[in-house]
């Protein structure tokens, strides 16, 4: 008796021994990483759906300059959730998202406010940021068609609309209709063109894919390069990205068989003002300062930095895209491909029809 | 007392034995381990009470027949592919001698550490239309176009079971194995003295006896099946996964993507407790506890390289093929990731996978044994119901910590604040307590799972000797239970550990400011369609599951040799 006593004895000393090691690794190191400093010099946390790779290199030229550290949480889903369910004990600050869609949605959430800064409205121009300044766009892309070089003659194909035309029939390759830039690209057209027609739109290219959607959007490179079809649908960046690739050398092999049209635009008979002369549909990066930021002082030098011309440069021109303050120059391969008209419809229009737009793909079937 | 503890509640059938339960110090110790367990799921159906318009008006005319076709058949093929290769392998490896035996022993476990997105790429890039066998294909018969002759589509359901099964039949092939182990060779003996040559031996012995691991291994199968998202939105396969993330972020509705998972966990409690049903009061057990080396049978001549072909397929498909197109990238590109704070990411992800499995696996004990002590209805439904949430996608589960978390670290922080004037702020939220709770909440029933079906071989004559010679229940199961289940509990960590470090979704959401694993790591290059640039961490994960899956299957060997003479 006396013995099994002694035994559980030690053994419950070993437990508390362990639970008070762990609890402690667990709550100290990490936590304690200046995430929660003050002061006028203090760190910037940020939330942010854009990948470590592509935001890390910014984020240090931004502490070089400012002395200003970041603090970065990186995630692909599920922001507006952590944001919303830590509240106003939330230790962000800035929240920088990859498309319309997630900003606007923690923009509808309630969890920014509006920032006042002359340097970014100059900078960033009415159609690409929130009516209340809630929100502010960084950098833009064009969802472009790809076609071969050869099967598709130059003027072929001018706009969204004509890859429902039935001349194309299985001759188009598209990742899923599922996919957010589908789902945005079908809500620019139910902006532009009203929900029946758009519908119209869909399904008549669903009609001309030559396979069941899938794969990425290089993956649509490669299958036009390989002959499987010879129209392709995908953001701009994936060309210079595909281009430049050196890791697969035969992703370049794959760009080079492909000719990038910007649809809609106003020339040819399509007049400035004519929804076939609307532009490309483009979307964009954004940021915003969140209502519980513990140091908007420095959240707004981050977002002044970030639409500066400095970092506009860096930020276009490492991801392929387009900067959104006028006159900054671009990467060579993207300014090859020569300028281009943007659907201005107000991306917070586009983004309040994805919903619909989602239910479209749905009912037509996109994807089966 | 002894017997009145094992047959304790045994007639009480209602909910309210919960209440009436004795409330000694396993009953609480396991209640309140189960609570805790279950929180993120309990939240995730709060989630659902919310209005969400006329979304499942929509789904019901459009998807969701085809979600849920879809779902099943991918469950089903992946079930019955991972089953029949999981308990073939385990059976042949276990039973017959034939060349390089040893080495598949553990081989055979190596693409259980190949997340199923990372060989989904792998091999559509091998195996599409525009990959290199169609290619050659193409170039050997002169084909100009895909007109001229068929190929299986890679990117399909058949494609999505057929990659699935390739990672996960190992879950099957451990459990499986583990229990072919530990049966008793002398049931097999009278088998074969009965006349039953080695298929009847396998099919009406060995294979019986085998069942709740078996199922306890197909199940997780068809759970990690359900829970994926990475290789069906690749594949553009129409899940009932992919349904809850285009609910939840296309059409913005967090609450209707909590009804669609709400469902989904029904329908797995649904399916497992009619497994369970089905094989109600059969008992698995050995009757003998003599567990000398297995009489394996001899292979010749031709069939014993059947056997060796038949073996390497699973390994080179599910594991070498992978491992060697990373390897290649990584040749390449290993010096770009080494200049990235690599290390630091291999240490993080092994101290919050090798925590995590220690966790799991203790609270996994601690249930499974409190379930066998007290055969309490409520319990047992409240220890299996926070067992489900390894059905359940991990950004879903994800979110329901993160609601919960939230809502626990605001109000502790508001009462501090109206009483005392202390401001916490958020004391749980976003740190490493955080995700560890994420691990240990999600794959709870990988450790449970594997523990219960490990304490259901073992009889309950032993607990009543134990007890009798006057040990008390925790010295049983320290001093009878653990050494006898030695095997289940290190599969059991495993298992975790090895799930761990290949999870993705709950760790981005969860995690504190400037931390990296390295399947985060992984990701953000794979999400981008960079291969390349992740392989060197995504070969990691494979090399970081591969030690314990070696030391494993050492100790599962060892185990095998013979004891001199009787039993223990």
């Amino acid at each position: 008796m006396l013995t099994k006593t002694t035994n559980y004895m030690k053994y419950s000393g070993h437990g508390a021994a362990f639970f008070a090691v762990v609890m402690g690794a667990l709550l100290s190191p990490l936590t304690a990483n200046n995430a929660h400093g003050a002061g006028a010099n203090g760190p910037v946390n940020l939330y942010s759906y854009r990948q470590s790779f592509l935001m890390a290199p910014l984020l240090e030229e931004f502490t070089r300059e400012t002395g200003i550290k970041v603090n970065a949480v990186y995630a692909k889903k599920g922001i507006l959730q952590r944001l919303k369910a830590e509240g106003a004990n939330s230790p962000a600050d800035v929240v920088l998202a990859a498309d319309i869609t997630r900003i606007d949605a923690i923009a509808g959430e309630g969890l920014l406010q509006p920032v006042t800064s002359k340097l970014l409205e100059e900078n960033i121009g009415p159609s690409y940021r929130h009516p209340d300044n809630l929100w502010f766009g960084l950098t833009y892309r064009a969802r472009v068609i790809f076609t071969h070089k050869e099967r598709i003659r130059p003027g072929e194909i001018k706009t969204y609309e004509d890859l429902a035309n039935p001349l194309f029939k299985g001759r188009i390759c598209m990742r899923s209709g599922k996919h957010e830039y589908n789902i945005s690209l079908l809500a620019s057209v139910i902006n532009a063109l009203g929900s029946e027609k758009a519908e119209k739109w869909v399904s008549g290219v669903k009609e001309n894919l030559a396979r069941r959607p899938q794969g990425n959007d290089r993956a649509q490179v490669r299958a036009i390069f390989e002959g499987e079809c010879d129209i392709a649908i995908g953001n701009s960046y994936y060309l210079g990205k595909m281009l430049t690739n050196e890791a697969k050398p035969d992703e370049k092999k794959w760009a080079s068989a492909v000719n990038i049209i910007f649809p809609n635009q106003p020339d040819n008979g399509n007049g400035e003002n004519s929804t076939l002369g609307r532009g490309a549909h483009v979307n964009i990066s954004a940021a915003g300062i969140t209502k519980s930021a513990k140091h908007a002082v420095e959240a707004k030098l981050l977002l002044e930095f970030l639409a500066s011309d400095k970092a506009q440069q860096i930020y276009a021109a490492q991801n392929f895209e387009y900067p959104l303050k006028k006159d900054v120059s671009l990467h060579p391969i993207v300014a090859s491909w020569g300028s281009f008209k943007p659907d201005e419809q107000r991306l917070i229009d586009i983004a309040a029809l994805h919903d619909s737009a989602a239910r479209m793909m749905d009912r037509v079937g996109f994807n089966h | 007392m002894t017997a009145q503890t094992l047959t304790n509640d045994k007639n009480s059938l209602s909910w309210l034995a919960l209440i009436g339960a004795r409330l000694d110090g396993w009953t609480v110790s396991v209640l309140v381990v189960a609570c805790i367990a279950a929180v993120p799921i309990i939240t995730v159906i709060g989630l659902a009470i919310a209005p969400t318009e006329d979304i499942w008006r929509h789904l019901l005319d459009t998807v969701l027949s085809r979600y849920i076709r879809t779902t099943l058949v991918l469950m089903i093929g992946v079930g019955f592919g991972t089953f029949v290769i999981g308990t073939g392998t385990a059976w042949i490896v276990t039973m017959c001698n034939f060349p390089a035996k040893r080495i598949f022993q553990w081989a055979l476990l190596l693409p259980m550490a190949v997340p199923a997105y990372v060989i989904a790429y792998v091999y559509t890039d091998l195996l599409e239309y525009s990959g290199p066998l169609q290619n050659s294909l193409r170039d050997a018969f002169a084909w100009q176009t895909k007109g001229e002759y068929w190929f299986p589509e890679i990117r399909s359901i058949g494609g999505a079971a057929t990659m699935m099964t390739m990672v996960l039949y190992p879950y099957v092939y451990l459990l499986a194995r583990s229990a072919f182990l530990e049966q008793s060779v002398c049931v097999l003996e009278a088998s074969r003295t009965l006349g039953h040559g080695p298929w009847r031996g396998f099919f009406k012995v060995a294979l019986p006896m085998a069942r709740p691991a078996i199922a306890v291994g197909v199940s997780l199968v068809m759970m990690e099946t359900l829970n994926d998202f990475g290789t069906v939105d690749f594949f553009a396969v129409a899940t009932f996964t992919a349904g809850i993330f285009d609910v939840w972020l296309n059409m913005n509705s967090p609450s209707g993507a909590a009804q669609l998972a709400s469902i989904l966990l029904l329908f797995v409690g649904v399916l497992v407790t009619l497994e369970r049903v089905g094989r109600r009061g059969r008992k698995f057990h050995n009757t003998s506890t003599r567990l000398r080396k297995l009489p394996g049978y001899q292979l010749n001549g031709l069939v014993k390289w059947v056997a060796f072909t038949a073996m390497s397929i699973p390994v080179i498909t599910g594991f070498v093929v992978p491992a060697w197109v990373l390897g290649r990238y990584a040749v390449d590109y290993y010096a770009n990731t080494l200049e990235t704070s690599f290390w630091e990411n291999v240490g993080n992800s092994l101290m919050l996978s090798a925590l995590a499995g220690v966790i799991a696996v203790s609270i996994g004990i601690v249930l499974a044994y409190g379930l066998r002590l007290g055969q309490n209805r409520g319990i047992r439904f409240l220890t299996r119901f926070a067992a489900l949430g390894y059905a359940v996608p991990g950004a879903v589960l994800g979110i329901g910590i993160i609601v919960a978390l939230g809502w626990i670290d605001n109000a502790i922080d508001g009462v501090m604040k109206n009483n005392f004037g202390i401001a916490t702020g958020l004391i749980l939220s976003g740190t490493i307590a955080a995700v560890t709770f994420g691990y240990v909440t999600r794959f709870l029933s990988l450790s449970f799972g594997t523990l219960d079906a490990g304490l259901a071989k073992i009889t309950t004559n032993m607990d009543g000797a134990a007890r009798t010679l006057g040990l008390s229940r925790f010295s049983t199961l320290k001093r009878v239970h653990v050494p006898l289940m030695r095997g289940s509990i290190l599969t059991a960590g495993l298992l975790v550990f090895v799930d761990c470090m290949k999870e993705l979704p709950m760790t981005m959401i969860l995690r504190p400011f400037n931390f990296e694993t390295l399947a985060t790591f992984v990701h953000q290059y794979a999400s981008d369609e960079m291969l390349p640039e992740a392989s060197l961490a995504a070969l990691s994960i494979v090399g970081a599951g591969i030690i314990p899956v070696i030391l494993l299957s050492r100790t599962m060997i060892m185990k095998n040799k013979p004891t001199s003479g009787d039993g223990k």
